[in-house]
């Protein structure tokens, strides 16, 4: 009889010591990850948040909680306000130029079959290269009188353009240069996209009437493309959002505030000034902006692409 | 309403020689089958005929008119994939109507933004959306109109893909291994279908497949093709009767034709397993000859059978299929340079015997095949001469 009655109750623990076994296991399992998440990036989100409520100053002993006051100063400043506004004017450029003349060029070289891989290493170098090493470069070729574009201009007839030191030009010229630097890597993509298209969609769209480039394209191959082009868009466009390295080396936010952006701004507040906490506001409205932008475009581009 | 005329046709793909030189005359409305095994040129012919590959040689005609400077839509002739190719993007109906489209709509009125000015773009869509409907209903498409590809099944994918060629009323259906992505089931329900749709369009149909079944079972003419030339063209019944080669009696038909060694020996008569045969040839004393027999030409006989007309071996049964309706039985030949024999029968034959059984098996003489050393079908000058009858089974 005790046998009998010890026996589901035996049986009930030994089930219950088997489940927290398991659930330690399993939290083991997970721990890694989840300090490592922590660590790179929650800690940090979670300090920036506290820095952005106070007034620290690097290298400062004290701090007092200012509250909201960094972020309702940010939205006054008529400099940050400039630096958004410059910001969203290089994206601006720099997406759709980013993005459709990689896709233009990917689908130029997609059906080569010998200089394929000739064209990818030519418009993929851009991509390893080192910008600041190439802002050089491109500060002599955009030379009011020494550079070869100028040069170029007048041997045309037409006046010289001071590219970088002309504030109606400098914001888009530095955009020309971003497109230059993502071309590549967006062409990489686009091409691997384009590889992925079966061949016969193509040849049953010639029987079925698409003849011209142009109805292949409308029909086939840009529809298909969607996921590929959702993306580049998303990272063409959060690379454009942090341009900062050309600012920094070829026009230092100038002339007159022309090329002044949003996280040069935050470096010169942190780095130059150290002005932490306003810097770190600065930074948060930074990484809003981003994530705003991508979500939308993610729902607003998801209901048209096809996967 | 076509035919289609192929003339000496040739095609290389770099050093490898794919078509070699192919001539085929394809009636009006007739339903021809290319048939062969992969790599033998089939498809690549196919691919030329839609224009989808341009020829080395020779010339494609279509309705009698050359169509070789003419690009694939302007051909009049629509092609079903094996892949079915279907555009994922696009519902049903839009796949459907995308050849309509783009033939009664010009390109501006197909633009995103500039087709909202075209007058006329309405009464067309509407013009297609009736023949897109039309074409569903003859295909049982109606209720998946506004389906996309992935949501459907093999079967109705095949189907689509159907409409999207039936709906602009080609000259010419090319079908390109159309079946091969389909399980065995809907397999055999759709060669019935396809038969039957063929009927009702009496549109010409050239029809690229491996599976000799789907050629024999649905085929008006099957071109048996392989490394690039058609062996042998014919009805069905003509090459299971009268294969012209080897290659073709050993592809058609399943299962695969019987291949017994045997010797041409004094007087020109043949002789099988060391026994004299009442067939003679004009073949030369000592060489080898092929005898072909059909599975169900085979039958169990009592003992030796004396007289002429019938050839006769013993072999050990091996192993038996049960089909239901017939059995194939398996047969190894001790000590003999063959691989084995196959024997359909009826189940009462069957399961009177029983594994490892030693039986002897007789054919009709007159029913078996006879090929030279080189392959070529050779006729016998016997009692009988080797014509293909299909002999009944006998118990």
């Amino acid at each position: 009889m005790t046998l009998a009655l010890d026996m589901p109750v035996q049986l009930a623990s030994s089930r219950r010591r088997r489940l927290w076994i398991e659930r330690v296991t399993g939290l083991g399992f997970a721990a890694p990850a989840l300090v490592l998440l922590l660590l790179t990036i929650l800690v940090p989100l979670a300090v920036l948040v506290v820095l952005s409520l106070t007034n620290y100053e690097f290298g400062g002993v004290d701090l007092d909680f200012v509250g909201l006051a960094n972020f309702q100063k940010a939205l006054a400043d008529p400099i940050i306000r400039r630096s958004l506004l410059n910001t969203l004017i290089y994206v601006a450029i720099m997406v759709p130029g980013g993005v459709f003349g990689a896709l233009l060029i990917a689908i130029l070289i997609h059906r080569r079959t010998r200089s394929r891989s000739l064209y990818e290493v030519i418009y993929f170098l851009p991509v390893t290269s080192t910008l600041i090493a190439m802002a050089t470069v491109w500060q002599f070729l955009l030379h009011p009188s020494l550079g070869p574009i100028n040069g170029l201009l007048k041997w045309l007839g037409f006046a010289p353009v001071a590219f970088l030191s002309e504030p109606s030009t400098a914001l888009a010229t530095l955009a020309v240069i971003g497109i230059w630097q993502i071309l590549g890597f967006n062409m990489i993509l686009f091409l691997a996209g384009l590889t992925a298209i079966p061949r016969d969609l193509y040849e049953a769209a010639d029987i079925d009437g698409c003849s011209s480039g142009v109805d292949r394209f409308l029909t086939i191959t840009w529809p298909l493309l969607g996921p590929t082009t959702m993306f580049v868009v998303i990272t063409t466009m959060i690379t454009a959002f942090k341009i900062f390295d050309t600012v920094a080396v070829m026009t230092r936010g100038g002339p007159v505030g022309s090329t002044e952006v949003l996280l040069y701004n935050i470096y010169l507040e942190g780095f130059q000034y150290f002005h932490t906490g306003y810097a770190a506001a600065l930074t948060f409205i930074f990484l809003a902006f981003i994530l705003v932008f991508s979500a939308v475009q993610t729902f607003a581009l998801d209901k048209k692409v096809h996967y | 309403m076509a035919t289609v005329t192929l003339s000496s046709i040739a095609k290389s793909f770099g050093p490898t020689r794919v078509l070699g030189g192919v001539d085929l005359d394809i009636a009006d409305g007739e339903f021809l089958t290319l048939v062969g095994p992969s790599g033998c040129g089939k498809s690549t012919l196919i691919r030329i005929i839609a224009g989808l590959e341009h020829q080395d040689g020779g010339a494609v005609a279509i309705g009698g008119q050359p169509v070789d400077h003419l690009r694939p839509h302007e051909r009049r002739v629509a092609m079903v994939f094996q892949s079915y190719a279907l555009y994922p993007h696009m519902s049903v109906r839009q796949n459907i109507a995308l050849p309509l489209t783009m033939s009664r709509l010009k390109l501006w009125q197909r633009l995103p933004l500039l087709r909202a000015l075209s007058g006329q773009r309405r009464t067309v869509m509407r013009g297609i959306e009736a023949d897109v409907a039309a074409a569903a209903a003859q295909l049982q498409l109606d209720h998946l109109l506004d389906r996309k590809p992935a949501q459907l099944s093999g079967g109705q994918r095949q189907r689509v893909a159907l409409g999207r060629a039936m709906v602009r009323h080609p000259d010419v259906f090319l079908m390109d291994e159309p079946l091969s992505n389909l399980d065995a089931k809907l397999r055999v329900h759709m060669r019935t279908e396809l038969a039957e749709l063929h009927k009702r369009l009496g549109a010409t149909f050239v029809y690229v497949t491996h599976d000799q079944v789907e050629a024999m079972t649905m085929s008006d003419r099957v071109a048996m093709m392989d490394s690039g030339t058609i062996l042998q063209l014919g009805t069905p019944s003509q090459l299971y009767e009268k294969p012209a080669s080897l290659k073709v009696a050993q592809f058609i038909g399943s299962p695969a034709i019987n291949l017994l060694p045997g010797i041409v020996g004094a007087g020109g008569r043949l002789e099988l397993f060391g026994r004299p045969m009442a067939l003679n040839v004009q073949q030369a004393q000592g060489q080898a000859v092929t005898l072909g027999v059909r599975s169900e030409a085979l039958s169990l006989v009592q003992g030796e059978p004396a007289g002429t007309g019938r050839a006769w071996f013993s072999a050990r049964l091996r192993r038996k299929e049960n089909l239901g309706s017939e059995y194939i039985l398996h047969f190894d030949l001790a000590g003999r340079d063959v691989p084995g024999v196959t024997m359909r029968t009826s189940p009462a034959v069957a399961v009177g015997i029983s594994e490892a059984a030693e039986v002897t098996l007789g054919f009709d003489e007159s029913a078996c095949h006879l090929f030279a050393a080189d392959g070529e079908r050779i006729v016998s000058r016997g009692p009988g001469v080797a014509t293909a009858s299909i002999v009944p089974l006998r118990a």
